[in-house]
């Protein structure tokens, strides 16, 4: 438990890029504070007493087993469950009431097929010039001319691009990513990795990202945190230049995590892989 | 290009088969005219109906009935299924009544209805709309019920709710549902509407079959269902006509719409 104490003795380092500070388009990234967070579903314990401090614009992704309980942290702080106990703050206040700050993105899409591209870019924006606005954040991830074509036939990568502009356009200050790279092909996965950091530099927001892909995690994060136990296990600050191209340095802190993801004992892996996702099961799909 | 023009007439060569066998045996004398006229003297009967204008009547009041019993029978089912299919406790409250309700058949409460209503337009009325009710509110209460729960959610975290949430998200989600028992109910509403007809009428396709029957003439009669056969096939093109419209979206239909 030394990484632990020690991760959350250090004050957090952000390796902020140059061309951050310059005209932000966004309004900027949140603080997000979350102490000694408690979740368990149908008695079984997920969280155990979980902490997690962010600073405004940095990116943290969070890795571990399946089960771990990375993704019900997510779920959490995007409000979409509540916390048996602890506390969740945005900026200092309860996060109940920066929800129009927050956005997600889903690892299904979760696009509405009725509704044409650009409709579904517009989903929730008030005002006139939503339309406008939607336009232009299509253009962000170059889908500008899919506008009017129904997502049905768009490709995996277009789909999660279609999301991405859908959270950017309400300008969160802070994005949670919850694997939603996780069906793409490895191409479209690299491409998907620029976009969002281009979007994240641009834009300034904090993006916090749940994966299980140890080298996802080290390409895209300021920061890699595991969840072990029901807690956060490991934390660690990944000093590489941005944009971040695959080399040795980064080949380095995928080993250094990856060693310490699998210290787990075997048998307790085992036991957490044979328990469901916490996540409830969706109903009927659409066969899009 | 000869093998498209002959995929295309093939549904039709078995029709025409029968017709011409029919033709021909009527004319042989091999078919009395009392069991069955032959194609020509039907023709023929339809074209002196038509030159009447006899058979416009008895057609519009048939319509207007069936629209009207589909309207209400059919808007009452929406309703409530939108009603049971969104809220727990109006469910808990009438769900099992309905469903007591719906196994028993339209047909064997003739007698009651004739004793509720007489034998007027709102006996009519009352058998359509009723049969027409539950294949309706069965759907409607499945579609919203098996809106995928994951839109939902992502609706809501993107401050989706109420009324918005319901006309952006549930409601167009259960559209699908809503259609298959929308074309459903309209097949439904033609049988009930022949026996409701038939009950006791001044006018109406089966006012007019029934009489035509009291005067051995067979060959209106089949005018009569050919005629239901015609409009029951027309209130089905205009269901696929809606789901066209409200589904395509949809690959499923997309494909239907491009064949």
């Amino acid at each position: 438990m030394t990484s632990l104490s020690s991760a959350l003795a250090t004050p957090f380092v952000v390796a902020k890029a140059p061309t951050r500070a310059a005209g932000l388009p966004g309004r900027g990234g949140a603080a997000v504070h979350a102490r000694g967070l408690f979740k368990s579903y149908a008695g079984r314990q997920v969280l155990h007493g979980a902490d997690l401090h962010i600073a405004p614009g940095e990116f943290i992704a969070i890795v571990g087993r399946s089960g771990c309980g990375k993704s019900t942290l997510l779920r959490l702080l995007a409000g979409l469950e509540s916390v048996d106990a602890g506390l969740i703050t945005l900026d200092g206040e309860a996060h109940s009431q920066h929800q129009s700050d927050i956005r997600i993105m889903f690892q299904d899409a979760r696009l509405l097929p009725w509704k044409r591209v650009l409709d579904n870019v517009a989903l929730g924006l008030p005002g006139r010039d939503a339309k406008e606005r939607a336009r232009e954040a299509l253009a962000q991830v170059g889908l500008a001319d899919r506008a009017n074509e129904w997502p049905a036939v768009l490709s995996g990568g277009q789909r999660q691009r279609l999301a991405l502009a859908r959270a950017l356009v309400h300008t969160p200050r802070l994005l949670l990513l919850d694997e939603p790279l996780g069906a793409l092909d490895a191409l479209t996965r690299i491409e998907m990795h620029r976009l969002i950091e281009r979007l994240w530099l641009r834009h300034g927001f904090t993006a916090l990202l749940v994966t299980h892909d140890v080298s996802e995690a080290v390409a895209l994060a300021d920061r890699v945190v595991l969840i072990e136990e029901h807690r956060i296990a490991l934390d660690e600050c990944v000093a590489l230049v941005r944009p971040r191209a695959r080399g040795p340095a980064s080949a380095a802190y995928e080993e250094r995590i990856l060693e310490r993801v699998l210290q787990q004992p075997e048998g307790y892996a085992q036991a957490t892989a044979l328990l469901p996702e916490p996540r409830p099961a969706h109903g009927l799909r659409w066969a899009v | 290009m000869v093998n498209r023009a002959f995929q295309r007439s093939l549904p039709w060569l078995f029709p025409i088969a029968v017709l011409a066998l029919w033709q021909l045996s009527s004319q042989a004398g091999w078919l009395s005219t009392r069991v069955l006229p032959e194609p020509w003297a039907v023709l023929k009967a339809f074209w002196a109906l038509t030159v009447s204008g006899e058979i416009w009547q008895h057609v519009a009041t048939s319509t207007w009935r069936a629209a009207l019993g589909f309207a209400i029978g059919g808007g009452l089912g929406l309703l409530l299924g939108l009603l049971t299919g969104t809220f727990r406790p109006a469910e808990m409250l009438l769900d099992s009544s309905l469903q007591m309700i719906r196994n028993i058949p339209a047909l064997a409460l003739i007698p009651l209805v004739i004793l509720w209503f007489g034998i007027d337009e709102s006996a009519k009325l009352f058998l359509v709309a009723l049969g027409v009710f539950f294949p309706i509110y069965l759907n409607t209460f499945h579609g919203i019920r098996s809106v995928d729960k994951g839109l939902i959610e992502m609706a809501r975290s993107y401050r989706l709710s109420g009324w918005q949430l319901y006309t952006q998200v549930i409601l167009p989600g259960a559209v699908a549902s809503i259609l298959v028992g929308v074309r459903f109910s309209l097949g439904l509403t033609w049988v009930l509407l022949i026996v409701a007809e038939t009950i006791s009428a001044q006018a109406g396709i089966g006012y007019m079959t029934m009489n035509a029957r009291e005067f051995l003439q067979t060959d209106v009669v089949l005018v009569g269902i050919l005629l239901y056969a015609l409009l029951g096939k027309l209130a089905d093109l205009l269901a696929k006509g809606l789901e066209r419209w409200w589904l395509r979206w949809h690959p499923g239909y997309q494909e239907v719409a491009a064949a």
